[in-house]
């Protein structure tokens, strides 16, 4: 077989052995020269990196080829605590390797970036998932940060946060600006690192799903659904088809219920707060249907591994199939109103473009790829139950500015709200939940949350615990892109380029 | 546009009636207020929120307070931007150890009299992430703490009872300074 023509699979396996119980994808064993070749192939092959992390002493490369539909993992066994960065090839792979560093004490030799960045020098113990056991605290005062030098004429800095001035997470942007003009903004992550991952150890899947859960509040149910997922996939459970249906239903209005807020927001922080107002009464709505249908507003707790805690009941299916009939005529009420409002549209057209040579490089997931020509979505590609029985396709918009992910987010609340209403008539009955046999295995999945994709590794220890959970949101992918979008944008619109992303901070940090 | 303007001008408001201060909040309070007695606050409040660490599930609750349906700024409750502005902390999250000293700065820059409420289960008991070496826990061991609102998050309705016991006793037992 040419080159060229050589798959993720096969060039994988040629660098490596394949490993047993890692599922649905195979996961190949390299050693130092097969990981430096795999960086070679990298340089010249279209695979997008879709995660990096350690587990012990192990260091795990995920990697999609979309030509073939191929997804895999290529691991390297450190001896003396290093392997070879990615980041020349894979910039996604920079700050990665930096959080790897900080969790598993492991170096990316040849790396560009040896800052620290979960690390703010306050935690209570130092490379907390490190194979040996976590090492005594390295603390240093948490303003300790080496900013990226600037030099130029006219330049002032401007510092925010991490405590912001509204409503949302903490983190620190530092901007250089010359006037008005952003010339560059670099943000400083990991305030809310809670050390979930560390938490989730020794757990059984039914603790440790609580903790998956509040990785990102906004994203539960998606980032519930990817743990329970790995897990069942590396203990090969298969769950009830009913438990996909219900688990689909509640993914997709937590999508509906994001974006409904998300449009709301970023029409408010260009100053028009009327849309956010309808817009957020419309989540409301579905807040309160979520509630009567399954215990909690924002659905916490209601996936669990091998199924789903409460089952949907006729009459909350009914008010479901009710209120997605009433949401749409207002909500196309509120689009037709952001269409027509050419002082709003003034603010978000051609404004934060994400820079398309930096989406090529780093394939942002979700909302923030399909506004800038990259077309993902999990659902999709790989795609996983119930989703390959509705035919559908992810929205794509190739402007890339703020007005394209604001028409990406409608026309998915569209689209989700079709899929609920057919769901709602397609959903077979039958069991919601089965057990989780307590048993070793590994599991890797991707999810799609209404921000982009997430990614669950999970490592099941002999008694069925958890013993190592790797979740990578989608922001990850996206927080590097905002920077580029910014430039040479005013100030003022940074809230608006910001909102538009919507990124997560401890989905990042976890 | 202007047809939904019109429209909203015949329909109900969708705004609900607001519920009474919680009894619990209410207790919570009791004495503390009286010891700034010298102060007279009026009927308003000024909130500052605090991120210390949260998922991010009890800011979107609080941000639901701001909505037509809860529409908090009736009450005479506000978000403010700054602490040098503000009567009310509203701190979620369980203290992660990286913004520990954000959240005492923050409150430290807010001029007395000032009210330190816990919001969610992290910031009153750590929640799931108590004993994290990543986390210092439950907001009171950082900082004394003058109300606390359970939940995971609190509801709107959870959030607005306490919030308005907190209003409540600010406002009650003070008195207005003679004019001179």
């Amino acid at each position: 077989m040419s080159e060229s023509r050589a798959t993720l699979h096969t060039v994988l396996a040629g660098f490596g052995q394949a490993v047993a119980s890692h599922r649905p994808w195979p996961r190949y064993a390299l050693d130092i020269a097969g990981w430096r070749q795999l960086i070679d192939a990298l340089g010249h092959r279209r695979w997008p990196l879709l995660g990096l992390w350690a587990d012990g002493r192990t260091v795990h490369a995920a990697l999609e080829d979309h030509s073939a539909g191929e997804f895999a993992v290529a691991s390297l066994d450190t001896v003396d605590g290093t392997y070879a960065s990615l980041g020349a090839v894979r910039p996604a792979a920079l700050r990665l390797e930096r959080a790897l560093r900080d969790l598993a004490g492991l170096n990316a030799t040849g790396g560009a970036d040896d800052r620290p960045w979960l690390d703010h020098g306050q935690w209570r113990a130092a490379t907390p998932l490190a194979a040996e056991g976590a090492r005594p605290a390295t603390s240093r005062p948490g303003t300790d940060y080496r900013f990226l030098p600037v030099d130029g004429d006219g330049l002032h800095q401007i510092p925010v946060g991490p405590v912001h001035a509204g409503i949302i997470e903490p983190g620190h942007f530092r901007f250089h600006a010359n006037g008005e003009t952003i010339v560059r903004l670099e943000a400083r992550l990991g305030y809310t690192h809670k050390g979930t991952e560390t938490l989730m150890r020794g757990k059984s899947p039914t603790e440790a799903v609580r903790l998956a859960g509040r990785i990102s509040g906004d994203s539960t149910v998606a980032h519930a659904l990817a743990f329970c997922r790995a897990v069942e996939a590396a203990s090969g459970t298969e769950v009830p088809a009913r438990a996909h249906w219900v688990r689909a239903v509640m993914a997709e209005w937590e999508r509906v219920a994001n974006h409904l807020g998300d449009i709301g927001a970023i029409c408010n922080d260009a100053a028009f707060p009327y849309i956010q107002a309808h817009s957020t009464v419309l989540r409301e709505k579905v807040l309160q249907a979520c509630a009567k249908a399954f215990g909690h507003r924002l659905m916490m707790d209601g996936v669990v591994p091998g199924g789903v805690a409460v089952d949907l009941a006729p009459e909350q299916a009914a008010a479901f199939a009710g209120l997605a009939a009433d949401l749409l005529p207002p909500f196309a009420a509120l689009c037709r109103i952001y269409d027509s409002k050419g002082s709003l549209l003034d603010r978000t057209v051609t404004t934060g473009i994400t820079i398309r040579s930096e989406v090529e490089r780093f394939w942002p997931p979700g909302p923030v790829g399909r506004a800038a020509g990259a077309g993902r979505d999990a659902r999709l590609a790989p795609g996983y139950p119930p989703y390959d029985e509705l035919s559908f396709a992810a929205p794509r918009f190739t402007a890339g500015d703020v007005d394209a992910r604001v028409r990406v987010r409608m026309e998915e609340v569209r689209q989700s709200v079709h899929m609920i209403q057919r769901m709602l008539v397609a959903m077979p009955d039958g069991p919601t939940r089965t057990a989780v046999p307590a048993r070793a295995g590994e599991g890797m999945v991707l999810v799609e949350a209404f921000r982009g994709e997430i990614l669950g590794w999970v490592r099941l220890a002999d008694d069925g615990t958890i013993a190592r959970y790797h979740a990578r949101d989608a922001s990850w992918l996206q927080w590097p892109l905002l920077e580029t979008a910014v430039y040479d944008n005013i100030v003022a619109d940074f809230p608006l380029c910001n909102k538009s992303f919507n990124c997560s901070y401890s989905g990042h940090d976890l | 546009m202007l047809k939904q303007i019109t429209r909203s001008f015949f329909s109900r408001p969708v705004t609900i009636n607001g519920p009474a201060a919680g009894g619990d909040a209410l207790k919570q309070l009791a004495g503390k207020v009286e010891a700034l007695a010298n102060k007279r606050l009026g009927r308003s409040l000024a909130i500052r929120e605090i991120d210390a660490g949260s998922c991010n599930g009890c800011e979107l609750e609080i941000h639901a307070l701001n909505n037509p349906i809860y529409d908090l700024e009736r009450f005479g409750i506000r978000f403010v931007a700054s602490p040098r502005h503000a009567d009310v902390l509203l701190v979620t999250g369980p203290v992660s150890l990286n913004m520990q000293e954000a959240v005492l700065r923050t409150i430290a820059a807010t001029p007395e009299p000032r009210w330190v409420v816990a919001a969610g289960d992290c910031a009153c008991t750590g929640g799931l992430f108590a004993g994290s070496y990543a986390c210092a826990g439950a907001l009171d061991t950082v900082v004394p703490v003058d109300l606390r609102i359970p939940g995971c998050p609190p509801t709107p309705l959870q959030l607005l009872e306490g919030l308005l016991a907190l209003l409540e006793a600010s406002a009650g037992r003070i008195a207005s300074p003679k004019p001179t």
